[in-house]
Protein backbone atom coordinates (compact mmCIF):
# COMPACT_ATOMS: atom_id res chain seq x y z
CA UNK A 1 0.00 0.00 0.00
CA UNK A 2 2.50 2.95 0.98
CA UNK A 3 6.09 2.28 -0.30
CA UNK A 4 8.94 4.95 1.05
CA UNK A 5 12.24 4.36 -0.49
CA UNK A 6 15.59 6.04 0.70
CA UNK A 7 13.23 9.29 0.97
CA UNK A 8 15.54 12.61 1.69
CA UNK A 9 13.86 15.79 2.26
CA UNK A 10 14.80 19.52 3.74
CA UNK A 11 12.87 21.79 5.77
CA UNK A 12 14.99 25.19 4.84
CA UNK A 13 18.31 24.96 4.75
CA UNK A 14 18.08 21.77 6.84
CA UNK A 15 18.05 18.11 5.61
CA UNK A 16 16.10 16.05 7.88
CA UNK A 17 15.00 13.02 6.22
CA UNK A 18 18.01 11.02 4.95
CA UNK A 19 17.33 8.15 3.10
CA UNK A 20 13.86 6.90 4.68
CA UNK A 21 12.51 3.29 3.41
CA UNK A 22 9.11 2.20 4.84
CA UNK A 23 6.58 -0.31 3.75
CA UNK A 24 3.16 -0.66 4.99
CA UNK A 25 1.23 -3.07 3.24
CA UNK A 26 -2.34 -3.07 3.02
CA UNK A 27 -4.29 -4.52 6.57
CA UNK A 28 -1.40 -3.59 8.60
CA UNK A 29 -0.73 -1.20 11.40
CA UNK A 30 2.65 0.21 11.57
CA UNK A 31 3.99 2.23 14.70
CA UNK A 32 6.88 4.60 14.32
CA UNK A 33 8.58 5.98 17.62
CA UNK A 34 11.49 7.79 17.86
CA UNK A 35 13.30 11.06 19.98
CA UNK A 36 11.91 14.30 19.64
CA UNK A 37 13.15 16.23 16.74
CA UNK A 38 13.72 12.79 14.62
CA UNK A 39 12.02 13.65 11.56
CA UNK A 40 8.75 12.16 12.45
CA UNK A 41 6.16 14.91 11.98
CA UNK A 42 8.05 16.05 9.31
CA UNK A 43 7.52 12.46 7.53
CA UNK A 44 3.98 12.95 7.64
CA UNK A 45 4.48 16.62 6.32
CA UNK A 46 6.15 15.19 3.10
CA UNK A 47 3.44 12.72 2.78
CA UNK A 48 0.93 14.72 2.62
CA UNK A 49 2.72 17.59 1.06
CA UNK A 50 3.22 20.66 3.08
CA UNK A 51 4.77 23.34 1.39
CA UNK A 52 8.43 23.98 2.63
CA UNK A 53 9.11 20.92 2.64
CA UNK A 54 11.32 19.99 0.02
CA UNK A 55 12.03 16.34 -1.38
CA UNK A 56 15.48 16.31 -2.77
CA UNK A 57 15.47 12.66 -3.62
CA UNK A 58 13.74 8.97 -3.38
CA UNK A 59 9.87 8.32 -3.61
CA UNK A 60 6.75 7.57 -1.91
CA UNK A 61 4.34 5.77 -3.60
CA UNK A 62 0.44 4.89 -2.68
CA UNK A 63 -0.83 1.93 -4.23
CA UNK A 64 2.34 3.04 -6.58
CA UNK A 65 0.87 5.95 -7.33
CA UNK A 66 3.40 8.92 -7.07
CA UNK A 67 2.33 10.68 -4.17
CA UNK A 68 4.82 13.47 -4.44
CA UNK A 69 3.51 14.52 -7.43
CA UNK A 70 -0.14 15.52 -5.94
CA UNK A 71 -0.98 18.49 -4.56
CA UNK A 72 -2.19 18.07 -0.91
CA UNK A 73 -6.07 18.12 -1.77
CA UNK A 74 -5.88 15.83 -4.66
CA UNK A 75 -3.16 13.36 -1.89
CA UNK A 76 -6.53 13.23 0.26
CA UNK A 77 -8.77 12.66 -2.68
CA UNK A 78 -6.65 9.24 -2.60
CA UNK A 79 -7.73 8.65 0.45
CA UNK A 80 -4.53 9.75 2.67
CA UNK A 81 -5.44 11.73 5.61
CA UNK A 82 -3.33 12.84 8.42
CA UNK A 83 -4.11 13.69 12.10
CA UNK A 84 -2.20 16.42 13.13
CA UNK A 85 0.02 16.75 16.28
CA UNK A 86 -1.00 20.28 16.41
CA UNK A 87 -4.51 20.28 15.13
CA UNK A 88 -5.30 24.09 14.06
CA UNK A 89 -8.44 26.37 15.01
CA UNK A 90 -10.45 27.54 11.59
CA UNK A 91 -12.47 30.63 13.48
CA UNK A 92 -15.55 30.82 11.55
CA UNK A 93 -15.93 27.91 9.84
CA UNK A 94 -18.25 25.12 11.72
CA UNK A 95 -16.36 22.01 11.92
CA UNK A 96 -19.52 20.00 10.28
CA UNK A 97 -19.79 22.54 7.52
CA UNK A 98 -15.70 22.15 6.95
CA UNK A 99 -16.09 18.08 6.93
CA UNK A 100 -18.90 18.39 4.58
CA UNK A 101 -16.93 20.43 2.64
CA UNK A 102 -13.91 18.32 2.55
CA UNK A 103 -15.94 15.19 1.73
CA UNK A 104 -17.95 16.97 -0.81
CA UNK A 105 -14.25 17.87 -2.43
CA UNK A 106 -12.43 14.37 -2.61
CA UNK A 107 -16.09 13.07 -3.94
CA UNK A 108 -15.91 15.47 -6.64
CA UNK A 109 -12.14 14.87 -7.50
CA UNK A 110 -12.78 11.06 -7.44
CA UNK A 111 -15.81 11.70 -9.88
CA UNK A 112 -18.66 11.13 -7.39
CA UNK A 113 -21.84 12.77 -6.21
CA UNK A 114 -22.43 14.96 -3.18
CA UNK A 115 -23.27 13.05 -0.47
CA UNK A 116 -27.11 14.49 0.69
CA UNK A 117 -27.40 16.58 4.06
CA UNK A 118 -29.95 14.78 5.30
CA UNK A 119 -27.33 11.20 5.08
CA UNK A 120 -24.01 13.27 6.19
CA UNK A 121 -26.15 14.80 9.23
CA UNK A 122 -26.83 11.02 10.12
CA UNK A 123 -23.71 9.83 9.57
CA UNK A 124 -22.04 12.79 11.68
CA UNK A 125 -24.90 12.60 14.85
CA UNK A 126 -23.77 8.39 14.90
CA UNK A 127 -20.22 9.12 14.54
CA UNK A 128 -20.79 12.00 17.02
CA UNK A 129 -22.64 9.24 19.40
CA UNK A 130 -19.92 6.84 19.09
CA UNK A 131 -16.41 9.12 19.82
CA UNK A 132 -18.67 10.23 22.78
CA UNK A 133 -18.66 14.34 21.57
CA UNK A 134 -21.11 17.09 22.00
CA UNK A 135 -23.10 17.41 18.92
CA UNK A 136 -23.57 21.49 19.43
CA UNK A 137 -19.51 21.25 19.22
CA UNK A 138 -19.46 20.66 15.77
CA UNK A 139 -21.23 23.63 15.03
CA UNK A 140 -18.99 25.92 16.46
CA UNK A 141 -16.05 26.92 14.43
CA UNK A 142 -13.51 24.28 13.79
CA UNK A 143 -11.43 23.44 16.74
CA UNK A 144 -11.59 27.43 18.45
CA UNK A 145 -11.49 27.22 21.86
CA UNK A 146 -11.06 22.99 21.78
CA UNK A 147 -8.57 21.61 24.40
CA UNK A 148 -5.84 20.17 23.47
CA UNK A 149 -7.90 16.36 24.06
CA UNK A 150 -10.90 17.85 21.77
CA UNK A 151 -8.98 19.09 19.20
CA UNK A 152 -7.68 15.28 19.05
CA UNK A 153 -11.30 13.81 19.04
CA UNK A 154 -11.78 16.47 16.56
CA UNK A 155 -9.06 15.20 14.27
CA UNK A 156 -11.02 11.07 14.25
CA UNK A 157 -13.75 12.60 14.40
CA UNK A 158 -12.94 13.92 10.58
CA UNK A 159 -11.03 10.52 9.82
CA UNK A 160 -14.08 8.46 10.52
CA UNK A 161 -16.37 11.00 8.55
CA UNK A 162 -13.96 11.19 5.63
CA UNK A 163 -12.87 7.47 5.43
CA UNK A 164 -9.52 7.44 4.47
CA UNK A 165 -7.84 4.56 3.25
CA UNK A 166 -4.36 5.26 4.76
CA UNK A 167 -4.13 6.71 7.87
CA UNK A 168 -1.34 8.52 9.84
CA UNK A 169 -1.71 9.35 13.12
CA UNK A 170 0.96 11.85 14.66
CA UNK A 171 1.08 12.09 18.47
CA UNK A 172 -2.81 11.45 18.45
CA UNK A 173 -2.56 10.20 22.15
CA UNK A 174 -0.98 13.26 23.62
CA UNK A 175 -3.41 15.32 25.64
CA UNK A 176 -5.81 12.42 25.89
CA UNK A 177 -7.00 11.93 29.27
CA UNK A 178 -7.04 7.75 30.40
CA UNK A 179 -11.10 7.90 29.17
CA UNK A 180 -10.64 9.57 25.82
CA UNK A 181 -7.78 7.43 25.03
CA UNK A 182 -9.46 4.18 25.02
CA UNK A 183 -12.93 6.09 23.27
CA UNK A 184 -10.42 7.46 20.50
CA UNK A 185 -8.67 4.20 20.32
CA UNK A 186 -11.65 2.38 20.02
CA UNK A 187 -12.54 5.21 16.66
CA UNK A 188 -9.50 3.91 15.32
CA UNK A 189 -9.88 0.43 15.65
CA UNK A 190 -12.64 0.43 13.88
CA UNK A 191 -11.17 1.70 10.92
CA UNK A 192 -9.03 -1.10 10.83
CA UNK A 193 -9.62 -3.12 7.51
CA UNK A 194 -8.28 -5.44 5.33
CA UNK A 195 -8.33 -2.80 2.17
CA UNK A 196 -6.50 -0.07 4.97
CA UNK A 197 -3.66 0.53 6.32
CA UNK A 198 -2.10 3.15 9.02
CA UNK A 199 1.24 4.62 10.45
CA UNK A 200 0.80 5.86 14.00
CA UNK A 201 3.40 7.97 15.71
CA UNK A 202 3.69 7.63 19.11
CA UNK A 203 6.09 8.17 22.33
CA UNK A 204 4.02 6.06 24.61
CA UNK A 205 3.35 2.32 25.00
CA UNK A 206 -0.34 2.73 26.51
CA UNK A 207 -1.61 4.04 22.69
CA UNK A 208 -0.31 0.45 21.33
CA UNK A 209 -2.01 -1.35 23.67
CA UNK A 210 -4.98 -0.09 22.64
CA UNK A 211 -3.99 0.15 18.56
CA UNK A 212 -2.42 -3.04 18.28
CA UNK A 213 0.69 -2.53 15.62
CA UNK A 214 1.77 -5.46 13.30
CA UNK A 215 5.13 -3.58 13.48
CA UNK A 216 7.40 -1.11 15.39
CA UNK A 217 9.49 1.31 13.83
CA UNK A 218 12.59 3.42 14.79
CA UNK A 219 12.78 6.56 13.17
CA UNK A 220 16.21 8.24 14.61
CA UNK A 221 18.26 10.86 12.92
CA UNK A 222 15.90 11.04 9.73
CA UNK A 223 15.69 7.38 9.02
CA UNK A 224 14.38 3.56 10.36
CA UNK A 225 16.72 2.46 12.38
CA UNK A 226 15.27 -0.33 13.64
CA UNK A 227 12.23 -2.16 12.84
CA UNK A 228 10.45 -5.48 15.02
CA UNK A 229 7.47 -6.81 16.62
CA UNK A 230 5.19 -5.66 19.17
CA UNK A 231 7.89 -6.41 21.61
CA UNK A 232 10.05 -3.20 20.31
CA UNK A 233 7.56 -0.82 21.40
CA UNK A 234 8.18 -2.31 25.34
CA UNK A 235 11.67 -2.58 24.49
CA UNK A 236 11.83 0.89 23.88
CA UNK A 237 9.85 1.72 26.45
CA UNK A 238 12.52 0.20 29.22
CA UNK A 239 16.08 1.50 27.53
CA UNK A 240 14.99 4.55 25.91
CA UNK A 241 16.79 5.67 22.58
CA UNK A 242 20.38 6.09 23.20
CA UNK A 243 21.74 2.85 21.84
CA UNK A 244 19.61 4.10 18.37
CA UNK A 245 20.59 7.62 18.78
CA UNK A 246 24.57 6.61 18.05
CA UNK A 247 23.47 4.55 15.22
CA UNK A 248 21.97 7.66 13.57
CA UNK A 249 24.92 9.48 14.00
CA UNK B 1 -20.06 73.66 5.84
CA UNK B 2 -20.77 70.01 6.60
CA UNK B 3 -20.10 67.02 4.72
CA UNK B 4 -23.19 66.54 3.46
CA UNK B 5 -23.41 70.69 2.03
CA UNK B 6 -20.06 69.84 0.62
CA UNK B 7 -21.24 66.70 -1.10
CA UNK B 8 -24.18 68.53 -2.83
CA UNK B 9 -22.04 71.77 -3.49
CA UNK B 10 -20.34 69.39 -6.07
CA UNK B 11 -22.89 68.80 -8.27
CA UNK B 12 -22.89 72.98 -8.79
CA UNK B 13 -19.56 73.50 -9.27
CA UNK B 14 -17.53 73.37 -6.08
CA UNK B 15 -14.60 72.12 -6.39
CA UNK B 16 -13.89 68.39 -5.97
CA UNK B 17 -12.12 67.25 -2.92
CA UNK B 18 -8.21 66.40 -4.05
CA UNK B 19 -5.83 64.02 -1.92
CA UNK B 20 -4.37 67.58 -0.37
CA UNK B 21 -7.88 67.26 1.57
CA UNK B 22 -7.05 65.09 4.53
CA UNK B 23 -10.49 63.62 4.52
CA UNK B 24 -10.54 62.42 0.78
CA UNK B 25 -6.29 61.69 1.60
CA UNK B 26 -6.81 58.38 0.05
CA UNK B 27 -9.44 58.64 -2.41
CA UNK B 28 -8.84 61.60 -4.77
CA UNK B 29 -12.13 62.56 -5.93
CA UNK B 30 -10.93 65.07 -8.39
CA UNK B 31 -8.12 63.05 -9.97
CA UNK B 32 -10.81 59.71 -10.68
CA UNK B 33 -13.70 62.28 -12.13
CA UNK B 34 -11.04 64.68 -14.34
CA UNK B 35 -13.97 66.16 -16.33
CA UNK B 36 -17.51 67.49 -14.50
CA UNK B 37 -20.13 64.58 -16.29
CA UNK B 38 -22.88 65.79 -17.84
CA UNK B 39 -26.40 65.78 -15.91
CA UNK B 40 -27.69 62.41 -16.02
CA UNK B 41 -30.98 61.34 -18.25
CA UNK B 42 -34.01 60.01 -16.77
CA UNK B 43 -34.16 55.89 -17.26
CA UNK B 44 -36.64 53.72 -16.86
CA UNK B 45 -37.19 51.34 -13.61
CA UNK B 46 -35.21 48.07 -12.94
CA UNK B 47 -36.22 44.81 -14.75
CA UNK B 48 -34.31 43.33 -12.16
CA UNK B 49 -34.83 41.89 -8.18
CA UNK B 50 -32.52 43.99 -5.98
CA UNK B 51 -30.50 42.42 -3.32
CA UNK B 52 -33.06 42.25 -0.71
CA UNK B 53 -35.78 41.19 -2.84
CA UNK B 54 -38.58 39.83 -0.71
CA UNK B 55 -37.51 41.38 2.51
CA UNK B 56 -39.36 44.74 2.60
CA UNK B 57 -42.59 45.81 3.51
CA UNK B 58 -42.30 48.31 0.73
CA UNK B 59 -39.94 49.60 -1.63
CA UNK B 60 -38.38 53.30 -2.60
CA UNK B 61 -36.27 53.54 -5.77
CA UNK B 62 -33.90 56.27 -7.30
CA UNK B 63 -32.80 56.05 -10.85
CA UNK B 64 -30.32 58.10 -12.02
CA UNK B 65 -30.88 60.22 -9.11
CA UNK B 66 -35.10 60.78 -9.95
CA UNK B 67 -37.08 59.50 -7.38
CA UNK B 68 -39.88 57.06 -7.39
CA UNK B 69 -41.52 58.75 -4.16
CA UNK B 70 -41.10 60.75 -1.75
CA UNK B 71 -37.16 62.23 -0.60
CA UNK B 72 -38.89 61.98 2.76
CA UNK B 73 -39.35 58.77 4.76
CA UNK B 74 -41.10 57.86 7.64
CA UNK B 75 -40.44 54.72 9.03
CA UNK B 76 -42.92 52.99 11.62
CA UNK B 77 -42.16 49.36 12.41
CA UNK B 78 -41.28 47.98 9.23
CA UNK B 79 -38.68 47.11 6.75
CA UNK B 80 -38.27 49.30 3.64
CA UNK B 81 -36.11 48.56 0.66
CA UNK B 82 -34.11 52.37 -0.63
CA UNK B 83 -32.58 51.43 -4.20
CA UNK B 84 -30.38 53.92 -5.68
CA UNK B 85 -30.26 52.88 -9.41
CA UNK B 86 -27.55 54.03 -11.68
CA UNK B 87 -27.94 52.83 -14.98
CA UNK B 88 -26.63 55.45 -17.67
CA UNK B 89 -22.99 56.32 -18.86
CA UNK B 90 -20.34 59.05 -18.18
CA UNK B 91 -22.99 60.93 -16.63
CA UNK B 92 -23.59 62.10 -13.26
CA UNK B 93 -26.38 62.37 -10.93
CA UNK B 94 -27.57 63.57 -7.34
CA UNK B 95 -30.05 61.44 -5.06
CA UNK B 96 -30.85 63.14 -1.80
CA UNK B 97 -33.29 61.21 0.63
CA UNK B 98 -34.40 62.04 4.78
CA UNK B 99 -35.23 59.31 6.52
CA UNK B 100 -36.87 59.38 10.21
CA UNK B 101 -37.79 56.72 12.29
CA UNK B 102 -40.42 57.59 14.93
CA UNK B 103 -40.09 57.30 18.63
CA UNK B 104 -39.95 54.04 20.14
CA UNK B 105 -40.39 52.24 16.27
CA UNK B 106 -38.06 49.55 15.41
CA UNK B 107 -36.90 49.41 11.38
CA UNK B 108 -35.30 48.15 9.08
CA UNK B 109 -33.50 50.42 5.84
CA UNK B 110 -32.37 47.93 3.38
CA UNK B 111 -30.08 50.14 1.06
CA UNK B 112 -29.35 48.93 -2.46
CA UNK B 113 -26.60 51.17 -5.14
CA UNK B 114 -27.21 49.24 -8.29
CA UNK B 115 -24.77 50.38 -11.32
CA UNK B 116 -25.82 48.97 -14.22
CA UNK B 117 -24.17 51.89 -16.74
CA UNK B 118 -20.54 53.02 -17.01
CA UNK B 119 -18.43 55.71 -15.99
CA UNK B 120 -21.28 57.51 -14.10
CA UNK B 121 -20.58 59.67 -11.36
CA UNK B 122 -23.20 58.84 -7.86
CA UNK B 123 -23.77 61.23 -5.78
CA UNK B 124 -25.96 60.21 -2.85
CA UNK B 125 -27.41 62.08 -0.09
CA UNK B 126 -28.82 61.23 3.08
CA UNK B 127 -29.73 62.32 6.95
CA UNK B 128 -30.86 59.69 9.38
CA UNK B 129 -32.97 60.22 12.40
CA UNK B 130 -34.23 58.45 15.23
CA UNK B 131 -36.27 59.70 17.22
CA UNK B 132 -36.11 59.07 21.17
CA UNK B 133 -35.88 55.39 22.12
CA UNK B 134 -36.05 54.15 18.28
CA UNK B 135 -34.29 51.18 16.49
CA UNK B 136 -33.09 50.88 13.17
CA UNK B 137 -30.89 48.67 11.39
CA UNK B 138 -29.29 49.83 8.46
CA UNK B 139 -28.13 47.69 5.68
CA UNK B 140 -26.11 48.63 2.79
CA UNK B 141 -25.05 46.57 -0.03
CA UNK B 142 -22.94 48.96 -3.04
CA UNK B 143 -22.63 46.29 -5.92
CA UNK B 144 -21.03 48.86 -8.41
CA UNK B 145 -19.31 48.64 -12.00
CA UNK B 146 -15.48 49.27 -11.77
CA UNK B 147 -15.70 52.34 -14.03
CA UNK B 148 -18.07 54.20 -11.98
CA UNK B 149 -17.62 56.71 -9.53
CA UNK B 150 -19.89 56.88 -6.44
CA UNK B 151 -19.52 58.79 -3.21
CA UNK B 152 -22.47 57.97 -0.38
CA UNK B 153 -22.45 60.49 2.60
CA UNK B 154 -25.11 60.14 5.43
CA UNK B 155 -25.26 62.20 8.55
CA UNK B 156 -27.16 60.05 11.58
CA UNK B 157 -28.71 62.17 14.50
CA UNK B 158 -29.53 60.12 17.53
CA UNK B 159 -31.94 60.76 20.04
CA UNK B 160 -31.42 59.95 23.51
CA UNK B 161 -31.76 56.02 23.92
CA UNK B 162 -31.65 55.52 20.09
CA UNK B 163 -30.24 52.43 18.90
CA UNK B 164 -28.79 52.26 15.20
CA UNK B 165 -26.75 49.66 13.78
CA UNK B 166 -25.04 50.04 10.13
CA UNK B 167 -23.52 47.09 7.85
CA UNK B 168 -22.06 48.66 4.78
CA UNK B 169 -20.73 45.90 1.89
CA UNK B 170 -19.21 47.43 -0.93
CA UNK B 171 -17.63 45.62 -4.19
CA UNK B 172 -15.75 49.05 -4.55
CA UNK B 173 -15.78 50.83 -8.19
CA UNK B 174 -13.27 53.14 -10.23
CA UNK B 175 -14.08 54.92 -6.86
CA UNK B 176 -16.20 54.15 -3.87
CA UNK B 177 -16.62 55.76 -0.95
CA UNK B 178 -19.04 54.94 1.86
CA UNK B 179 -19.21 57.87 4.22
CA UNK B 180 -21.28 57.93 7.50
CA UNK B 181 -21.02 60.83 9.71
CA UNK B 182 -23.02 59.90 13.43
CA UNK B 183 -23.81 61.80 16.28
CA UNK B 184 -24.42 59.88 20.16
CA UNK B 185 -25.84 61.85 22.36
CA UNK B 186 -25.51 59.45 24.65
CA UNK B 187 -27.61 58.69 27.98
CA UNK B 188 -27.99 54.76 26.18
CA UNK B 189 -27.83 55.27 22.89
CA UNK B 190 -26.02 52.60 20.82
CA UNK B 191 -24.77 52.43 17.51
CA UNK B 192 -22.85 50.06 15.72
CA UNK B 193 -21.20 50.79 12.55
CA UNK B 194 -19.83 47.44 10.51
CA UNK B 195 -18.72 47.27 6.90
CA UNK B 196 -16.93 44.71 4.61
CA UNK B 197 -14.90 45.47 1.56
CA UNK B 198 -14.14 42.82 -1.09
CA UNK B 199 -12.33 44.28 -3.57
CA UNK B 200 -10.78 42.91 -6.63
CA UNK B 201 -9.08 43.87 -10.08
CA UNK B 202 -8.38 47.94 -10.57
CA UNK B 203 -11.07 48.81 -7.68
CA UNK B 204 -11.24 51.38 -4.89
CA UNK B 205 -13.25 51.15 -1.87
CA UNK B 206 -13.20 53.67 0.94
CA UNK B 207 -15.40 53.19 4.02
CA UNK B 208 -15.36 56.42 6.07
CA UNK B 209 -16.66 56.98 9.51
CA UNK B 210 -17.19 59.83 11.83
CA UNK B 211 -18.61 59.32 14.98
CA UNK B 212 -18.64 61.70 17.60
CA UNK B 213 -19.99 61.51 21.03
CA UNK B 214 -21.94 64.43 22.99
CA UNK B 215 -23.14 63.03 25.72
CA UNK B 216 -22.68 61.25 28.75
CA UNK B 217 -22.89 57.24 28.81
CA UNK B 218 -23.40 56.45 24.97
CA UNK B 219 -21.86 53.28 23.56
CA UNK B 220 -20.26 52.66 19.80
CA UNK B 221 -19.18 49.46 18.66
CA UNK B 222 -17.60 49.30 14.77
CA UNK B 223 -15.95 46.19 12.92
CA UNK B 224 -15.26 46.61 9.55
CA UNK B 225 -13.37 43.53 7.37
CA UNK B 226 -11.93 44.55 4.05
CA UNK B 227 -10.00 41.70 1.32
CA UNK B 228 -8.35 43.34 -1.37
CA UNK B 229 -7.13 41.38 -4.25
CA UNK B 230 -5.01 42.23 -8.06
CA UNK B 231 -4.28 45.62 -7.54
CA UNK B 232 -7.21 46.72 -6.07
CA UNK B 233 -7.43 49.17 -2.98
CA UNK B 234 -9.28 49.52 0.13
CA UNK B 235 -9.46 52.34 2.44
CA UNK B 236 -10.75 52.15 6.17
CA UNK B 237 -10.96 55.96 7.65
CA UNK B 238 -12.28 55.36 11.35
CA UNK B 239 -12.36 58.01 13.59
CA UNK B 240 -14.14 58.44 17.08
CA UNK B 241 -14.17 61.83 18.93
CA UNK B 242 -15.43 61.96 22.59
CA UNK B 243 -16.52 65.28 22.80
CA UNK B 244 -15.95 67.46 26.61
CA UNK B 245 -18.19 65.90 29.35
CA UNK B 246 -18.98 62.93 26.81
CA UNK B 247 -17.96 61.13 30.15
CA UNK B 248 -18.33 57.01 30.62
CA UNK B 249 -18.35 56.53 26.80
CA UNK B 250 -17.69 53.35 25.54
CA UNK B 251 -16.47 52.99 22.41
CA UNK B 252 -14.63 50.28 20.31
CA UNK B 253 -13.64 49.88 16.65
CA UNK B 254 -11.69 47.45 14.57
CA UNK B 255 -10.41 47.08 11.05
CA UNK B 256 -9.34 43.79 9.80
CA UNK B 257 -8.14 43.76 6.39
CA UNK B 258 -6.89 40.68 4.14
CA UNK B 259 -4.48 41.19 1.07
CA UNK B 260 -4.88 38.30 -1.30
CA UNK B 261 -2.03 39.59 -3.93
CA UNK B 262 0.78 41.56 -2.94
CA UNK B 263 -0.39 44.54 -5.45
CA UNK B 264 -3.05 45.26 -3.83
CA UNK B 265 -3.09 48.21 -1.17
CA UNK B 266 -4.66 48.95 2.00
CA UNK B 267 -4.85 52.28 3.86
CA UNK B 268 -6.02 52.70 7.29
CA UNK B 269 -6.26 55.15 9.52
CA UNK B 270 -8.33 54.71 12.79
CA UNK B 271 -8.40 57.43 15.01
CA UNK B 272 -9.68 58.26 18.84
CA UNK B 273 -9.66 61.51 19.97
CA UNK B 274 -10.80 61.52 23.67
CA UNK B 275 -11.38 64.92 25.63
CA UNK B 276 -14.11 63.45 28.37
CA UNK B 277 -12.91 61.37 31.24
CA UNK B 278 -13.21 57.69 32.40
CA UNK B 279 -13.94 56.34 28.79
CA UNK B 280 -13.83 52.92 27.62
CA UNK B 281 -11.74 53.43 24.02
CA UNK B 282 -9.96 50.79 21.93
CA UNK B 283 -9.22 50.66 18.49
CA UNK B 284 -7.53 47.76 16.68
CA UNK B 285 -6.39 47.68 12.86
CA UNK B 286 -4.52 44.68 11.71
CA UNK B 287 -3.33 44.14 7.70
CA UNK B 288 -1.93 40.21 6.91
CA UNK B 289 -2.82 37.71 4.39
CA UNK B 290 -4.38 34.06 5.02
CA UNK B 291 -3.07 32.05 7.50
CA UNK B 292 -0.25 29.79 5.23
CA UNK B 293 -0.87 27.22 8.42
CA UNK B 294 -4.80 27.04 8.31
CA UNK B 295 -4.24 26.77 4.42
CA UNK B 296 -2.56 23.45 4.66
CA UNK B 297 -4.64 21.58 7.07
CA UNK B 298 -7.80 22.49 5.07
CA UNK B 299 -6.36 21.42 1.76
CA UNK B 300 -4.60 18.20 3.52
CA UNK B 301 -8.63 17.56 3.96
CA UNK B 302 -9.28 17.51 0.20
CA UNK B 303 -10.19 20.79 -0.39
CA UNK B 304 -8.71 22.25 -3.42
CA UNK B 305 -5.99 25.75 -2.45
CA UNK B 306 -8.72 28.39 -4.46
CA UNK B 307 -11.54 26.93 -2.49
CA UNK B 308 -9.81 26.98 0.94
CA UNK B 309 -8.58 30.68 0.41
CA UNK B 310 -12.18 31.19 -0.12
CA UNK B 311 -12.89 28.78 3.36
CA UNK B 312 -11.14 31.08 4.78
CA UNK B 313 -11.74 34.58 3.54
CA UNK B 314 -15.18 34.02 3.87
CA UNK B 315 -15.31 32.99 7.48
CA UNK B 316 -12.96 36.51 7.80
CA UNK B 317 -15.72 38.54 6.40
CA UNK B 318 -17.96 36.22 8.19
CA UNK B 319 -17.32 38.39 11.44
CA UNK B 320 -19.14 40.94 10.02
CA UNK B 321 -21.76 39.72 8.56
CA UNK B 322 -23.04 37.62 11.89
CA UNK B 323 -23.45 40.77 13.74
CA UNK B 324 -26.41 41.31 11.16
CA UNK B 325 -29.56 41.08 13.47
CA UNK B 326 -32.33 40.86 10.53
CA UNK B 327 -32.10 37.32 9.50
CA UNK B 328 -33.20 37.43 6.14
CA UNK B 329 -30.81 40.74 5.55
CA UNK B 330 -27.98 38.78 7.22
CA UNK B 331 -28.40 35.46 4.74
CA UNK B 332 -28.83 38.07 1.65
CA UNK B 333 -25.38 39.80 2.94
CA UNK B 334 -23.69 36.26 3.20
CA UNK B 335 -24.57 35.02 0.13
CA UNK B 336 -23.71 38.56 -1.42
CA UNK B 337 -20.20 38.52 -0.14
CA UNK B 338 -19.60 34.70 -1.14
CA UNK B 339 -20.84 36.18 -4.66
CA UNK B 340 -18.01 38.88 -4.85
CA UNK B 341 -15.47 36.55 -3.38
CA UNK B 342 -15.58 33.86 -5.90
CA UNK B 343 -15.59 36.73 -8.19
CA UNK B 344 -11.79 37.67 -6.22
CA UNK B 345 -10.58 33.54 -7.75
CA UNK B 346 -7.53 34.54 -8.83
N1 LIG C 1 10.59 25.07 9.52
C1 LIG C 1 11.69 24.45 10.00
N2 LIG C 1 12.92 24.99 9.79
C2 LIG C 1 14.03 24.38 10.26
N3 LIG C 1 14.01 23.24 10.95
C3 LIG C 1 12.82 22.68 11.19
C4 LIG C 1 11.61 23.25 10.73
N4 LIG C 1 10.59 22.46 11.10
C5 LIG C 1 11.15 21.43 11.78
N5 LIG C 1 12.48 21.57 11.83
C6 LIG C 1 13.43 20.66 12.49
O1 LIG C 1 13.30 19.39 11.96
C7 LIG C 1 13.57 18.42 12.94
C8 LIG C 1 12.49 17.36 12.95
O2 LIG C 1 11.28 17.93 13.43
P1 LIG C 1 9.97 17.07 13.56
O3 LIG C 1 8.88 17.99 13.95
O4 LIG C 1 9.79 16.27 12.34
O5 LIG C 1 10.35 16.10 14.78
P2 LIG C 1 9.48 14.99 15.49
O6 LIG C 1 10.20 13.73 15.29
O7 LIG C 1 8.08 15.04 15.03
O8 LIG C 1 9.59 15.43 17.01
P3 LIG C 1 8.52 15.38 18.23
O9 LIG C 1 8.63 14.02 18.80
O10 LIG C 1 9.02 16.39 19.19
O11 LIG C 1 7.18 15.68 17.68
C9 LIG C 1 13.71 19.17 14.25
O12 LIG C 1 15.10 19.27 14.56
C10 LIG C 1 13.14 20.51 13.96
O13 LIG C 1 13.74 21.51 14.71
MG1 LIG D 1 6.31 15.56 15.88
Amino acid sequence: MLSIKNLHARVGDAEILKGLSLDVPAGEVHAIMGPNGAGKSTLSYVLTGRDGYEVTEGSATLDGEDLLALDPSERAAKGLFLSFQYPLEIPGVPALTFIRTALNSQRKARGEGEVPAPEFLKRARATAASLKMDFDMLRRGLNVGFSGGEKKRMEIFQMAMLSPRFLILDETDSGLDIDALRIVSEGVNAMRAPDRAMLVITHYQRLLDYVKPDKVHVLAGGRIVASGGPELAHELEKSGYDKYALEAA
Amino acid sequence: MNALAKAEGWMTGSPLPTRRDEAFRYSDLARALRTAPPPSPPASAPGWPGPFEGLADRELVFVNGYESGPDLLLLGDEAVAVRFISDTIDTAHLSRLKVVVAADCMATLLESYEGRGEGYFANTILEIELGKGARLERLVVLDEPDTAVSVSTAEVKLAPGARYAQTVLASGAKLQRHETHLHNPGAGTTARLDGAYLVDGARHADVTTVVTHEGIGGETSQLTKGVAGGSARGVFQGRIVVSEGADKTDARMRHDALLLSDRAEIDAKPELEIYADDVACAHGNTVGALDEEALFYIRSRGVPLDDARIMLTEAFVGEAIERIEHEGAREAARGWAFRRLEALRP
